[in-house]
């Protein structure tokens, strides 16, 4: 045999050898049991920031606004709070988290009502808002619930974008709350946001009583969130720690009266005509409260996120308005 | 410009037509392309279930735009139009090996080819009996099916361009392993579903002995070199005497002689080919006696009667099991355009009757309450379309009712609050229906701790139940659902319904 050969052979050999010695070494994992449940237990989460902005001293910050037009109440309520250009300025990223959780159409009241969703959004462009998204992990079909509830076409008519919550746009998030530690979150659309507008409906719900401002943020959420309904009124007062949102618009243009939170019938719906507007979910949710006739002071998870310091019932005693438009 | 130029260029136009309309069969893409068209106009699928029904529903007019031109031209719409047939040519071509005596040999006529008379003597009998199976082969129906269940869900693995939520569905796996087989079996013989197997062109090649024009071939020009059975499509012997009902109208032969002894002609001489496929009688009658035996075989397994399967919820708007088994060709558009993944291909489950029907799966989906895309895409009234309003029981449709597909019951011992001591009710705010289908009671207990616990305790109103399946679908008790829907209380039958009135 030449040299030449059997050194490349040889050479060939050696290479083999070391190569999957080291490989092995390299790959080799000799954690105990209780190591690797540890390692994957600490996975990477992610962090909400707050979407709040800094008041004035003796602002408004709730408003009551009757009216029939929802573009000319946004702005009388918002300008009862100092404006719009007090909440949302030039190059800002907006998102609107509307309630599309179900395939009804506007009518029966069971998902925000389109012509709010537009006044706000307008509201926030002529601020010079950069960019709006507008976003909900619904519990029906996605695309059929943004397209029956109207807001797919309020949406595209403002020029606002829909995000659907496809599996890859959730990611782990820190809730830091009372039940909730951590959660699977519709994370895409706060990536790129400055600022969070909350604009729930107002409805009648046969597990906590009423689905508002607080409950909104329900939306947001995946995974297992049927689980929620065993602890509901404490994981509610979670949801208003998880999200400090910028502002809320409770839409009681329509209240769904009874059978909430789906509906399904004109005659469960009652015309309110009514928008209220503040900065504190807890306020609003406790006036949004007694639009059903019903005694806030009995609905579980105001008291539990009031006795949390992340709102007050008291609404009366702070600055608020009521204003009638258009 | 080459008649086989333009018969290629007409095969991709319609293959790339067909997988635009899997494509777009759902919501939000749907808006009114015509998208059971090629069901539509399939021969096959207007001639069984004119035998099974006796009338040809709705949109099945359009098979005369496909039986019309076979009676001109013979077999055309196999090498013309039909997407599967195309696939099948074009895997064929893309790993042929072959040298050209190989070839040559490859596309020789076999006596295996009549196999897919026999398969379609037996489909047809069993059709006059009411039982539909020529959806397990036609080749449309089976392309859409194996797209639908099997290469879109595929696709989406990869891309994520297909569904906002990934659909999944049961047996996925032998789906796909068929329409492989098939397909790969174009690397031992050419075109071997078209040729061996496909009931639909069986169809159509016994029709072809009307058709006007043929392919013909002069014996003074020819000089047996066989030459013309190098790219033949349909394996029809051209170099002797044609067998009719195996040409697929390619025009290979016509383009590979090299004397331009072929041509095609209007009414030649049927002395000088096979017009009719080579049966054995015997056998033929044995083909016949398997479809005879296939209906009381399969039906006398109870599956539609003493021992229906509670599983088989079908969609809203479908019609009486037996009926449903006369119109359903396995299709499985009804499984790609629901917006919910709920309906699934069945194996057994409704008998042998019924594998790749759809069925519903509440652990997979529910039926969504404002929708009916099922019964608009079914393109043979298996499952009807009807309207919001008739679906709901609205308007004009009160006094007839509300469609139910099946009735929900609590499975007490598993539910949170009735045997957990744990709220939830989750099934109940779910509930589309108003007033809802789930009503509750206050319960106030004493629990294990000696304390005392208020609790919402679900019951079902089998008056107002649809059986939609969304309080099955969101019940936290994930391995078996503590509230279950079955077929029972469905409208489409009277055997099968809960309530007197």
């Amino acid at each position: 045999m030449e040299r030449r050969e059997f050194l490349k052979r040889a050479g060939a050999t050696c290479i083999a050898v070391v190569g999957s010695a080291l490989g092995a070494v390299w790959l080799h994992d000799s954690r105990s049991g209780a190591e690797y449940f540890r390692d994957s237990k600490s996975k990477k989460t992610k962090s909400l920031k707050s979407y709040r902005v800094n008041r004035m001293k003796g602002a408004v910050d709730m408003a009551i606004v009757r009216g029939k037009d929802p573009d000319k109440m946004m702005r009388a309520g918002l300008g009862e709070m100092g404006g719009i250009g007090s909440f949302v300025q030039k190059g800002d990223v907006v998102v609107i988290k509307p309630n599309v959780a179900f395939d009804r159409p506007p009518a029966l009241g069971a998902t925000t009502n389109p012509d709010v969703l537009k006044a706000v959004a307008r509201l926030c462009q002529e601020a010079g808002a950069r960019k709006i998204i507008v976003a909900d992990n619904p519990i029906n079909q996605p695309e059929g619930c943004f397209f029956k509830s109207g807001i797919q076409q309020a949406a595209e008519e403002v020029g606002a974008e829909v995000m659907l919550p496809r599996p890859s746009a959730f990611a782990l998030t820190k809730i830091d709350g009372e039940v909730l530690s951590t959660w699977l979150m519709f994370y895409r659309p706060l990536e790129q946001a400055t600022k969070v507008i909350g604009v729930a409906p107002c409805k009648d719900h046969n597990l906590c009583s009423a689905s508002m401002t607080m409950k909104n943020w329900y939306g947001l959420l995946g995974g297992r969130r049927n689980q929620f309904h065993q602890q509901i009124h404490d994981v509610i007062a979670d949801f208003s720690h998880m999200m400090k949102p910028t502002f809320v618009v409770l839409d009681a243009t329509r209240v769904l009266m009874q059978n909430g939170p789906t509906g399904g019938r004109l005659s469960d719906v009652s015309e309110m005509n009514t928008l209220v507007i503040g900065t504190d979910m807890v306020a609003v949710d406790t006036y949004g409260y007694t639009l059903f006739g019903r005694d806030p002071d009995k609905l579980g998870y105001l008291r539990k996120a009031e006795a949390r310091g992340l709102g007050s019932t008291k609404w009366k005693e702070q600055n608020w308005r009521e204003v009638l438009a258009g | 410009m080459r008649i086989t130029h333009i018969r290629l260029v007409s095969q991709i136009f319609f293959i790339g037509l067909f997988l635009f309309f899997t494509f777009i069969t759902q919501f939000g893409y749907l808006k009114g392309y015509p998208v059971s068209l090629f069901l539509e106009a399939d021969p096959l699928v207007a001639i069984a279930t004119a035998i099974t029904t006796h009338t040809l529903y709705r949109g099945l007019l359009w098979s005369l735009v496909i039986l019309i031109p076979t009676f001109l031209l013979g077999r055309f719409f196999c090498n013309w139009i039909c997407p599967y047939g195309t696939l099948h040519q074009f895997i064929g071509w893309l790993f042929d090996n072959r040298s050209v005596k190989e070839r040559i040999e490859s596309n020789r006529y076999r006596k295996v080819f009549a196999l897919k008379y026999y398969i379609l003597i037996g489909l047809l009998v069993a059709a006059v009996f009411g039982s539909l199976q020529i959806g397990l082969l036609d080749p449309i129906c089976l392309f859409f099916r194996s797209v639908t269940v099997s290469v879109l869900p595929a696709i989406d693995m990869a891309t994520g361009w297909i569904y906002v939520q990934p659909f999944v569905h049961q047996f996925a796996w032998l789906v796909g392993f068929l329409l492989f087989f098939f397909v790969s079996m174009n690397l031992v013989i050419p075109r071997f579903f078209c040729r061996v197997v496909c009931p639909l062109g069986a169809t159509l090649g016994l029709l072809s002995r009307f058709s006007l024009w043929r392919i013909e071939r002069d014996e003074k020009k020819c000089d047996s070199c066989n030459l013309c059975l190098q790219r033949c499509e349909g394996a029809s012997d051209p170099h002797t005497a044609l067998r009719k009902s195996e040409c697929v109208v390619c025009f290979h032969c016509i383009d590979d002689c090299p004397h331009a002894a072929l041509s095609f002609k209007m009414l030649p001489p049927l002395s000088h080919e096979v017009t009719l496929p080579d049966l054995n009688r015997r056998r033929a009658i044995f083909a016949g006696l398997t479809g005879l035996l296939f209906f009381p075989f399969s039906r006398s397994s109870g599956d539609l009667t003493k021992n229906f399967k509670k599983e088989i919820m079908r969609p809203p708007g479908a019609v009486a099991e037996p009926e449903f088994l006369e119109r359903c060709v396995k299709c499985d558009q009804c499984i790609r355009v629901c917006p919910t993944n709920v309906l699934q291909p069945a194996l057994f489950e409704a008998g042998v009757e019924g594998i790749w029907a759809p069925i519903m799966n509440m652990k997979m989906g529910y039926c969504e309450l404002n929708c009916t895309l099922c019964g608009q895409t079914c393109p043979t009234g298996a499952i009807q379309k009807i309207s919001i309003a008739q679906k709901l029981g609205l308007g004009e449709f009160a006094k007839l009712g509300l469609v139910r597909t099946g009735t929900a019951f609590f499975d007490r011992g598993r539910c949170l609050p009735w045997s957990m001591d744990t709220p939830c009710v989750v099934c109940q705010e779910v509930c589309p229906i108003s007033p809802k289908a789930i009503f509750s009671r206050e319960a106030e207990i004493t629990n294990r701790w000696g304390k005392k616990v208020k609790l919402t305790r679900p019951y079902v109103d089998p008056t107002l139940c649809n059986g939609c399946g969304i309080c099955e679908h969101e019940c936290p008790v994930k391995d078996l659902r503590a509230i279950r829907v079955t077929a029972v209380g469905e409208t489409r039958s009277q055997e099968r319904s809960l309530l007197l009135k």
